[in-house]
């Protein structure tokens, strides 16, 4: 079975990117705008990977990251969030809601799929 | 190569829409605080734009979309309270954004330069709280001497938590050089005491070959914090063996952790906007909704087609298989409006730029203005939507500019100081109907007139009811140097909006009271993508003729013909000489080994400007609702065919351009007077709908 | 070849065409009167036999009308008068070589696709300046190791103008 991915942004564009390059590696792409969709998709199914954006309508990143941590069937899956810049105060309440890892905008396929492979098998 | 070349088009396509959000917020701005929702909203804009900008390398949108979301940031925050003048900055700094966006899409530089005022403005803006933006830093690696390191890593129980791997880590360390691991497993406890999600297990790894250090410190960058972590230069004496240990905070109890984790509340969602309702929508290709427009549209025909062949078999014996006809033909009808609808769009994101314009002009202009908007849930064809933009522009400006007064003048007529220009839309009869309306001085019938005259689009001392007068203002060279100002535009007169509004298939009249303000009304069709037409045989060729031009058709008489010196000829009806257009002639269709018919059937269809033709046609084929091809995609445009359909029987057919079918006939018969370009001078009704 | 052994023919050569070496081309060649032409094979979107078309009013006489290829509407180029040597006779036999330029998509009449050729870049020479041919005006090259002297046609300016212009282009060789 192919792996799961869940890419949560409000852009499209971005969406397009992560889905994109992910898919190239052999996973099935699910994708949300924003937090509140990913969370309603988080029921789904397992995920093998969260990627999700920080800022975006209805309910950010951080927070999506904290909840998704809060349900067991996350407790263990890898979750990066993306961030537009080496933004520390991001990185760290990343960190601090349970993120696994960031992913610095903007990306080339060849990063996003270097640090998908630090956290995901 | 950048793969991700394929999504500028996506991207391009989502700048638009945001920085219509953008403008849409920014123009509610006001001094003081803000609502938080519309402020979040606007830095989103900014920040995905530049998020993206940075993806395809556009640097100076990067840069500038930069400062900007810093500020945005500020002021979102609450840390920045919008002065007098920054809200007018703002919009400022979106339309220079919008430049950026443009020129980033065209591929064309703007000026050097262009950004900097703007730059420096937001910069100060942002700079009274004392929080410059970080620059935007370019990413310069410096090349390290090549080396080996060993690496000493223990996980804490915290890097469990945020659910890294050591192996992945270590798995990734192999991409930085040869690795030689070996793994500690001295404080493994017994397995009966093992806690899963504590971290017991410790590596010393040797990198050989890595570019540098930081090449390593990075695949353990999200873990900084949360293990115990030395990268040595291999040559280096080993210092201290416990070094990692001695640092290694104190591991908080198993259940401590666990607890405190299930209780952590989401951190940093104090921010979050409540769950507002909001319709759930998906982007698809605008090329891909075309071909289901495409296939139902065939799909109505093959169903019409179907339907006519097997009304000949059917009686009143077989109901229940007319009511399934009757079921099917209802089903597939209603299954292509529900796929127009998708390409429907409300008005609103083209109205709500006149809000802008409006107010940008009035100060220009000096005249006190305001707009009401009315209808803009109307909703229209994408196409018609995107067309549209350019002729309701001019319109109002030429409102405000000829239509409006100015203050002294209005309140010397006693009118009020404040004019008002009007944009309405709605639905009627199967078409849109939009108005632009002001209330200023209205169009005097003699002046134009005179105007008209002066010109040379009328004979002086030519007899014409208001409504013909009124009309002139729509013919080209009408509009002339008298006309031109800095606002409407050199050159541009109310004949390019009429030329423009024809080709979306609709029409535009004026209704005016002079000293009591102007109406202008365009009659659109909903969609551009089918048409009712009225298949007719020429020659043995067939084409369709839209059947909202047709009047009527007419079996002529011998005696109600008459050929004209100059060649054509024209036919009377009820007292009427109507002009007659040989298809024949007019297409070069050739006669040779077709018989002749027998009478002259004639199709009287209407222009734009209400002037009625005659088509000479063999026969009429009967109605058929035809999906409407653009001859243009692969070929170009011809004079007197307005497009193409393809039919049941999966031939293509030409749909006749009346228009241009009549401007060709006008220059042919009087290609002597060599009055090729200008439009045939009568003028008749043509008014209102 | 008839249209269904071409599409055949093409298709194959299409899928085969990985194998073949970098600096060869793959060639679709057909035969208009007794001369031969090709285009490369990227540029062919399909073959198909010749049916009626949908003649258009006041075109030049080359251009043989309209037709519909899964609701497109492309316009069909007689190369025989294009080319200069008159009207082709259609029969059911005829084949129409569909042709991708600059996004758009153009049909060309000709007798018979004859062949898929394999051309080597170096076996293709330049057309001479002093050529007497008359077609020479919309010719890029020669593909010389072949049994027949092959012509390729250079469709931009063979069908460009045509496409985009209004203007009635006047046939090459006359």
């Amino acid at each position: 079975m192919s792996k799961r991915v869940l890419a949560v942004d409000d852009s499209k564009t971005m969406r397009d990117m992560v889905a994109f390059t992910l898919k190239r590696e052999g996973f099935d792409v699910i994708e949300a705008e924003d937090g509140m969709a990913a969370l309603d998709k988080s029921g789904d199914g397992a995920y093998d990977l969260v990627i999700s954006d920080v800022n975006m309508p209805r309910m950010d990143g951080i927070t999506l990251v904290g909840k998704l941590r809060e349900n067991p069937s996350f407790r263990t899956t890898p979750i990066l969030i993306l961030t537009t810049e080496a933004d520390q105060e991001k990185k760290a309440a990343g960190k601090a809601a349970g993120a696994t890892g960031w992913i610095v905008k903007p990306f080339d396929p060849d990063q996003l799929v270097d640090v998908v492979r630090r956290v995901c098998r | 190569m950048n793969d991700f070349e394929q999504f500028k088009q996506t991207f391009f396509e989502e700048c638009e829409e945001l920085l219509q959000r953008f403008e849409d917020v920014a123009v509610t701005l006001k001094a003081g605080p803000n609502d938080p929702e519309g402020l979040d909203d606007l830095f989103r804009s900014v920040h995905s734009i530049k998020a993206g900008a940075g993806a395809f390398k556009f640097q100076r949108l990067v840069v500038y979309s930069h400062e900007f979301e810093n500020v945005l940031d500020l002021i979102r925050s609450g840390k920045l309270e919008l002065a007098d003048g920054d809200p007018e900055l703002i919009v400022q700094a979106g339309d220079i954004l919008n430049d950026l966006v443009c020129a980033a899409r065209s591929g064309q530089d703007v000026q050097d330069g262009h950004e900097a005022e703007m730059l420096e403005r937001i910069r100060a803006m942002g700079s009274q709280t004392g929080t410059a933006a970080a620059p935007v830093s370019e990413d310069a690696s410096k090349p390290d001497t090549n080396g080996d390191f060993v690496v000493r890593f223990r996980p804490h129980r915290a890097m469990y938590e945020t659910a890294n791997e050591p192996q992945l880590l270590i798995q990734a360390l192999k991409a930085v050089g040869d690795i030689s691991i070996l793994a500690d497993l001295s404080r493994l406890p017994e397995l009966s005491k093992l806690d899963p999600a504590e971290g017991y297990l410790s590596w010393t790894i040797e990198v050989r070959g890595a570019e540098n250090e930081e090449a390593i410190a990075e695949v353990f960058e999200f873990v900084d914090g949360d293990c115990d972590l030395v990268i040595e230069p291999i040559s280096a004496a080993p210092r201290e063996e416990g070094q990692a240990v001695e640092e290694a905070p104190s591991v908080a109890t198993p259940a401590e952790t666990t607890l405190a984790t299930s209780n952590t509340p989401p951190a940093a969602g104090a921010n979050a906007a409540p769950a507002a309702a909001q319709t759930n929508s998906i982007r698809v290709e605008l090329g891909r909704i075309d071909r289901l427009v495409d296939m139902v549209g065939e799909l109505v025909i093959a169903q019409a087609m179907a339907l006519d062949s097997l009304s000949e078999l059917v009686d009143i014996r077989h109901v229940k298989q007319l009511q399934a006809l009757e079921d099917l033909t209802m089903r597939t009808r209603q299954l292509q409006e529900g796929v127009m609808a998708v390409r429907m769009q409300p008005l609103k994101a083209l109205f709500s730029r006149f809000p802008r314009v409006v107010r940008d002009l009035s100060k220009k202009l000096d005249k006190n203005v305001r707009l009401e908007l009315e209808g803009e849930a109307t909703e229209v064809d994408k196409t018609i939507i995107e067309e549209l933009s350019d002729p309701l522009t001019h319109m109002i400006r030429n409102c405000m500019d000829h239509g409006l007064e100015t203050v002294a003048d209005r309140v010397a007529a006693g009118k009020p100081e404040q004019g008002v220009v009007k944009l309405s839309a709605e639905h009627r009869n199967g078409r849109i109907l939009i108005r632009v309306s002001d209330d200023g001085r209205g169009l005097d019938p003699e002046k134009v007139l005179a105007k008209a005259v002066a010109n040379g689009l009328v004979e002086e001392g030519a007899d014409l009811s208001k409504e013909e007068i009124e009309a002139l203002i729509f013919m080209p060279g009408f509009s002339t140097a008298a006309a031109v100002s800095d606002v409407s535009g050199r050159g541009v007169g109310m004949d390019v909006v009429r030329r423009n509004i024809q080709k979306l298939g609709g029409r535009v009249t004026v209704e005016s009271e002079f000293g009591k303000g102007s109406t202008f009304t365009l009659a659109l069709p909903l969609t551009l993508a089918v048409l009712d037409g009225m298949l007719v045989d020429v020659a043995c060729e067939r084409y369709v003729v839209p059947l909202s031009t047709i009047v009527e058709t007419v079996c002529a008489e011998p005696s109600m013909i008459r050929d004209l010196p100059e060649g054509g000829s024209v036919m009377s009806i009820r007292g009427e000489m109507i002009r007659l257009i040989d298809l024949c002639s007019n297409l070069r269709l050739s006669r040779e080994g077709k018989t002749e018919p027998l009478r002259k059937l004639a199709v009287i269809v209407e222009t734009e400007f209400g002037r009625r033709v005659g088509l000479v046609v063999d026969e009429l084929l009967g109605q058929q609702q035809v999906v409407i091809k653009s001859l243009e995609t692969n070929y170009h445009s011809i004079d007197g065919i307005a497009g193409t359909a393809i039919l049941g029987d999966g031939r293509v057919r030409l749909i006749l351009d009346i228009d241009g079918l009549a401007n060709m006939e006008t220059s042919t018969s009087l290609a002597s007077e060599g009055s090729v370009d200008t439009m045939d001078p009568i003028i008749s009704g043509g008014v209102a709908e | 070849m008839n249209a269904e052994q071409a599409v055949m023919a093409a298709a194959e050569a299409i899928a085969d065409g990985k194998d073949i070496p970098a600096d060869h081309r793959q060639y679709v060649s057909f035969a208009v009167g007794a001369e031969q032409y090709a285009v490369d094979i990227m540029s062919v979107r399909e073959i198909k036999g010749w049916t009626d078309v949908t003649s258009l009013p006041n075109q030049p006489e080359y251009v043989r009308g309209v037709l519909n290829l899964r609701g497109a509407v492309l316009p069909i180029v007689d190369l025989q008068c294009r080319l200069g040597a008159g009207l082709t006779e259609t029969t059911p036999r005829h084949v129409i070589v569909i042709v991708a330029l600059s996004n758009r998509q153009v049909g060309m009449l000709v007798d018979a696709v004859s062949d898929i050729l394999d051309v080597a870049d170096d076996k293709i020479q330049p057309v001479p300046e002093t050529n007497g041919r008359e077609d020479a005006r919309v010719l890029s090259g020669f593909l010389t190791d072949q049994e027949q002297m092959v012509a390729m046609l250079d469709l931009e300016r063979l069908l460009g103008h045509a496409l985009l212009e209004e203007e009635p282009a006047e046939a090459v060789g006359a």
